[in-house]
């Protein structure tokens, strides 16, 4: 036990090593571009351990988390378009309105059930989705620009993250932050009663614990650090459009978690690493990439039980 | 108060208790009484409403009619949770545990319950001695510390009838229902159990259901016989052996 843990942080010392060093790294070895592609991989790791809240330790299966990413995103770049540009203001709304928005959707969806409940939070995603097509104001399909990032000004501070590298390690930090919140948070009682509702639900029930509401909190709290990772990828992007909020976009994003290792701490941050990594590899070999992308996935997640960072523990467990 | 060790009133008594489903009665005019300190069991052929009463008394069923009087207060109608703070706890005749978790992380959870709400979303539960320390004692209690680390789905199914009873004892009861904590044992495991709910009789009032007789004759102080929902007789275990009516009914006919 004491063993598996230790492996783990060294995974996750080594993983995030490579992200401090990317943009040092990749210049390096002129391929530049790289850091782009970290960005992406650490805003994809946030809303992947926001989702793993939910899927891998709630083993509430949500399949329209990418409407709280829109969402965040959204309220970016419609505040930006009314030429509102201040941090202070933006991200305190994003972050509330992906909250509401996963206190409603969540708590109408978890009195669902099983094949119920995916279904019905792709219905709520969906009509976030539609709510973005159908909004000709802001883009309506072909998206909205943001024309400038977030600026942090309040009384002398003025703190901007125009600079790719300075946004590099604003994410960066926000990333090592979330993880380290949320390992507080699942080892908390409160954790214990999510990941008690995933094991045996009734039993906690009979124990007196009225679990829709911890589950509830914890979809709330998923649902902002989708949010989180939404506000950074408009701000990265300089962009966003309804298909971040998406179906596709909830799908791969489950597919990080479970391709990395649902209810593990770093398991998604490996996932997302991994899925675009791959993509990003398989899609510079040739156009057709999407038909070696797919059947690995279905091998990782058939043979790969407990995801990558199953195997590292197995690894440990036989060596 | 010192000193004064009888007790007057039951802790826990029902008054004219009855309960069907549809037509059939499970539970009829039923009235018992558990003191302080006893190990009343409930007896009877399949059927007969046992586990009935044990969901009437835990409330997980609610009663037609009648009341259910616990340390003086009628506590008739309220939930599972409530009765379990109020010190009524139950243990289930199917195994029932958290099986990805260890033997000390499944006491914990009935320890979080027994604390109140679980809104602790900082400190870690395994550093949390209002939590772990409980768990610890119950363990210690039930025999199974050393064990303490083991996954429950491990488990051999006597440890996890066992480790039922360590999660009832968590919650903090006064009065224990235990459904049948024997089913499906074998005779080794069985005995063990004897002991240890012997050993527990001192600190925790008892209604037992069991089939298995002689663990109830070795445990009880007194034996409730249910046929139909209907207490048909109640006395001390030796009493119960040599009733003619309780033979009858319960054996399907005397030797006549």
């Amino acid at each position: 036990m004491r063993l598996k843990k230790n492996v783990q942080e060294i995974g996750v010392s080594c993983l995030f090593i490579l992200f401090a060093i990317i943009p040092i790294l990749a210049p390096a070895i002129g391929e530049a571009f790289y850091v782009d592609v970290f960005a992406r991989i650490m805003i994809w790791s946030i809303a992947a351990v926001g989702l793993n809240l939910v899927l891998g330790y709630g083993g509430m299966i949500s399949f329209g988390h990418a409407a709280y990413i829109g969402l965040g995103g959204y309220t970016i770049a419609i505040f930006s378009f009314h030429e509102i540009n201040n941090g202070f203001i933006q991200w305190p709304v994003a972050l509330l309105i992906s909250g509401l928005a996963a206190l409603l959707f969540g708590a109408l969806s978890l009195r669902t059930r099983g094949v119920y409940f995916i279904m019905i939070t792709l219905a709520f995603a969906q009509m976030v989705y539609f709510l973005g097509v159908s909004a000709d104001k802001y883009g309506s399909n072909d998206g909205l620009n943001i024309w400038n990032r977030s600026e942090f000004k309040i009384y002398g501070l003025d703190f901007s993250i125009d600079d790719n590298l300075t946004f590099y390690y604003l994410t960066f930090t926000i990333l090592i932050l979330i993880v380290f919140l949320v390992r507080r948070l699942v080892n908390s009682r409160f954790g214990m009663a999510i990941q008690g509702t995933r094991s045996n639900e009734s039993r906690l029930e009979m124990l007196g614990v009225p679990t829709y509401v911890y589950k509830l909190t914890a979809f709330v709290i998923s649902g902002v650090i989708c949010g989180l990772a939404g506000i950074l990828q408009a701000n990265f992007e300089r962009f966003v459009s309804p298909d971040m909020m998406d179906w596709p976009r909830s799908g791969e994003l489950m597919f990080m978690v479970i391709m990395g290792g649902m209810g593990t701490l770093m398991g998604p941050v490996l996932g997302a690493t991994a899925f675009l990594v791959l993509s990003e590899v398989l899609s510079s070999l040739t156009v057709h990439w999407h038909l070696i992308f797919g059947p690995l996935l279905i091998i990782l997640v058939l043979y790969a039980r407990g995801g990558l960072g199953g195997i590292i523990d197995r690894g440990q467990k036989d060596g | 108060m010192i000193g004064v060790k009888k007790m007057v009133s039951p802790l826990l008594r029902t008054r004219a208790l009855n309960k069907s489903f549809g037509g059939i009665v499970a539970t009829k005019d039923l009235s018992i009484e558990i003191f302080e300190g006893q190990i009343c069991a409930v007896i009877g052929p399949n059927g007969a409403g046992k586990t009935t009463l044990v969901n009437l008394l835990s409330g997980n069923l609610r009663a037609d009619s009648g009341d259910i009087i616990f340390e003086d207060d009628n506590v008739t109608g309220l939930s599972p949770s409530a009765l379990c703070s109020r010190g009524i706890a139950r243990s289930f005749q199917i195994t029932s545990i958290f099986p990805e978790f260890s033997l000390l992380e499944n006491v914990c959870f009935s320890v979080q319950a027994s604390l109140g709400h679980s809104f602790h979303f900082w400190k870690d539960v395994r550093a949390d001695e209002r939590v772990i320390n409980p768990a610890k004692e119950v363990l210690e209690r039930i025999g199974l510390l050393s064990r303490a680390n083991v996954l429950a789905g491990n488990l051999a199914h006597g440890e996890k009838r066992q480790l039922e009873i360590a999660m009832v004892l968590a919650t903090r009861p006064k009065l224990l229902l235990l459904d049948e904590p024997m089913a499906g044992m074998g005779a080794e495991e069985s005995r063990h159990l004897v002991t240890l709910l012997n050993e527990l009789r001192s600190d925790y009032s008892m209604l037992l259901v069991e089939h298995d007789m002689d663990a109830v004759f070795a445990l009880a102080d007194k034996i409730t016989v249910l046929v139909y929902g209907k207490s048909i007789a109640e006395g001390k275990p030796s009493e119960i052996k040599v009733n003619n009516a309780v033979l009858e009914a319960y054996l399907g006919s005397s030797e006549s």
